[in-house]
């Protein structure tokens, strides 16, 4: 560790795993639901345990993206912390209101919850994604205000370096699109085209910058290659995020009750999305290729091609797939959307926060990189977690494809409960890989208490390379 | 990349294009908020449909349901039930009413929320207002 205050990324990475496995188990349940209706019911309906799938997601996603920050920031602005103090106290308001949120959604009936919460005063509650209390709501708009004056202080202090002014931009991006959460109107369709902002404009957006940030910063160090290419590549690849995604935001407006040319500037600039992830792939292979040294870390090398070749496959195919109206006209809402969010949130966000996290925890322990042995144990789950999430996606594809035949394109359309009950199979796969993918968690966890010979880092060996 | 395309090169493009196409969407999203109200049904919008969407929302129906497909797929769409039920808020209301406490063995089964009938009007009254939304001819049938 070339600066003390990265030390305080260390408690935000634990937690983002510890929430993970959380995130996991509720998916596994909600798995289970959908083949066996009444497991947990009433005591955990399956909106509850949807809601705690997804929002710790959400949560576990920002930790580890502000443990990216805290960690990556001061290495590059070669610059301490503003205030270790003020990240550590951040951290634990954080936590304490993630965790109270969960346990609301668990404990309480959600009406009760809004009630407790006074949602009335300002309801916001109840759109997907966005179920936290107004309270809640308020409390991740501190945080994030809090985090953003520690990283802005500390950018402005020290040396301003593409990596770190790009994260900033996406950071401030995030909490910025995050506003949009709070406006609710009682018009449906103005709810929708704003809820969008939040959510298209974070992970097809400005998450983008985040991702392509982190990437590059793991790259320099890794593979030692000249950061002036690098960057080169860093701004065309979110030049192309943005100008395609900004008006790509459009193929979630075409029957939502928003003007039909939508259809057309949905289509066209989000049929352009892939283009960025597939240049990130090209990047990151090319990166490695060109490397000036062997980093000792394989295993974060590994999460760094893994998240390239993910996010492509997951946002870049599986989204282009339903993404052109003709055909969006009969995927809309179906399994098929529920596989492209698994495999893309995945790909891009998840992987590139395991990235992070597989190179800086090594470093924040105090070695250059994790013992060997603990690191064929991570590559492991690497390969389980991600074949298993391969599957996933290929299974819920299944199903989508059927349940759309079956209940939208025939001349005879079925019931939606009846074709439930016809793709049932897949449902069981789709809980199998899902098993196998928790069974990678478990190792993941694991190779963080596999005990070597200490491998003391030397001094600035890792630094120097950038 | 070769020599010629320089790093300010691209940072130009990703100012630049950002800066023109944050610009182009607020004006595409300001003819939208002037089109919307041909297609909205903003008409129907009463006090018992705002109650019916605080309703909806203070139950996280969208947590198992679609609305205009969007939300969970473990339930049925939304949007169109309204007509699904043969355009009677009534038989909405039926049914909500009746969903068992306990659930249904082995089955995927809706909770009893335990609402009043003013609550339960009004989110019927609500998805009414949704089923006429022009939502381009969205579902492609009946069955959501
Ligand atoms: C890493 C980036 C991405 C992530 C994390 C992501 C995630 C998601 C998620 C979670 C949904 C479901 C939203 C809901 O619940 O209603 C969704 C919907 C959608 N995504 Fe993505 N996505 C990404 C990139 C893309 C890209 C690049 C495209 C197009 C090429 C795309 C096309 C779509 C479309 C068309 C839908 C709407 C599906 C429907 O109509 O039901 N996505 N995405
Ligand atoms: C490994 C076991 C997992 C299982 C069994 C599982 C299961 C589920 C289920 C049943 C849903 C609800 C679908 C519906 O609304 O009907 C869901 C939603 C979701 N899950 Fe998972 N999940 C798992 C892992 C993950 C992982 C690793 C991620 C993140 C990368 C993730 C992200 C999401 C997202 C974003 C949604 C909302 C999707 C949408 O709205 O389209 N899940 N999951
Ligand atoms: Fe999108």
């Amino acid at each position: 560790m070339k600066y003390q205050s990265q030390a305080v990324a260390k408690p935000y990475f634990i937690a983002a795993i510890g929430l993970f496995v959380g995130q996991i188990l509720f998916g596994l349940v909600m798995g289970l639901q959908y083949v066996m209706g009444d497991f947990l019911f009433p005591e955990i309906p399956f909106n509850v345990a949807r809601m705690v799938h997804t929002n710790l997601l959400i949560v576990w996603l920002l930790f580890g993206f502000m443990g990216a920050a805290y960690f990556l920031v001061p290495e590059e602005t070669e610059h301490e912390l503003h205030s270790p103090l003020l990240a550590k106290v951040l951290f634990w308001v954080f936590l304490v209101a993630g965790a109270l949120t969960v346990l609301g959604y668990l404990l309480v009936p959600y009406a009760r919850l809004a009630e407790l919460t006074m949602n009335d005063l300002l309801p916001t509650m109840g759109r997907e994604f966005l179920e936290q209390p107004t309270i809640t709501k308020i409390g991740i708009v501190v945080v994030a205000l809090g985090f953003l004056y520690n990283i802005g202080v500390t950018i402005l202090a020290g040396r301003k370096t593409v990596v770190s002014m790009v994260l900033l931009t996406g950071l401030v991006g995030l909490a910025v699109m995050f506003l949009f959460s709070f406006y609710n109107p009682i018009n449906v369709v103005d709810d929708k085209f704003y809820w969008w902002w939040v959510v298209h404009l974070w992970v097809e957006g400005v998450w983008e910058l985040i991702l392509a940030s982190i990437l590059a910063f793991v790259l320099i160090k890794v593979t030692g290659v000249d950061r002036e290419v690098i960057e080169k590549w860093m701004y065309v690849i979110i030049a192309m995020a943005l100008i395609s995604g900004i008006i790509g935001t459009g193929h979630h407006y075409y029957w939502i009750g928003a003007p039909e040319y939508w259809q057309w500037w949905g289509s066209i600039f989000s049929a352009l999305e892939p283009i960025p992830f597939f240049m990130m792939t090209v990047f990151a292979f090319n990166m490695v290729n060109r490397r000036r040294r062997e980093h000792p870390n394989k295993a974060a090398v590994l999460w760094a091609l893994g998240t390239a070749v993910m996010a492509f496959l997951g946002a870049g195919v599986w989204g282009f797939l339903h993404t052109l109206a003709p055909v969006n006209y009969y995927t809309h809402g179906s399994q098929i959307t529920a596989a492209h969010g698994h495999m893309a949130f995945y790909g891009a966000y998840v992987m590139i926060v395991l990235t992070i996290i597989s190179y800086a925890m090594p470093i924040l322990r105090g070695q250059e990189a994790a013992d060997p042995r603990a690191q064929v144990l991570e590559m492991w789950s690497f390969w389980l977690m991600t074949v298993s999430m391969v599957f996933i996606t290929l299974f819920l594809t299944g199903a989508g494809v059927l349940q759309v035949w079956l209940q939208r394109f025939t001349d005879n359309p079925q019931p939606f409960m009846v074709v439930q009950e016809k793709i049932e199979v897949f449902y069981w796969l789709r809980e199998a890989a899902g098993l196998v993918f928790l069974l990678g968690l478990i190792l993941y966890v694991a190779a963080f208490f596999v005990k070597g010979g200490e491998r003391v880092m030397a001094s600035n060996a890792v630094a120097d390379t950038a | 990349m070769s020599e010629v395309f320089t790093k300010s090169m691209a940072r130009n493009i990703y100012y630049g294009g950002s800066v023109f196409f944050i610009l182009l969407f607020l004006a595409l999203t300001f003819d939208t908020s002037s089109e919307v109200p041909k297609r909205d049904n903003h008409e129907a919008i009463t006090e018992q449909v705002a109650l019916g969407k605080k309703v909806w929302e203070e139950n996280d129906c969208i947590g198992c349901h679609t609305l205009l497909g969007e939300g969970a797929y473990f339930a049925p769409e939304l949007g169109n039930v309204y007509k699904r039920f043969g355009n009677s808020t009534d038989a909405i209301v039926g049914f909500i009413k009746s969903r068992p406490v306990e659930g249904i063995p082995g089955r995927r089964s809706m909770p009893q929320f335990n609402l009043s009938d003013e609550e339960l009007q009004a989110v019927a009254e609500f998805l009414k207002y949704t089923s006429e939304i022009d939502t381009s001819n969205w579902p492609p049938n009946i069955q959501g």
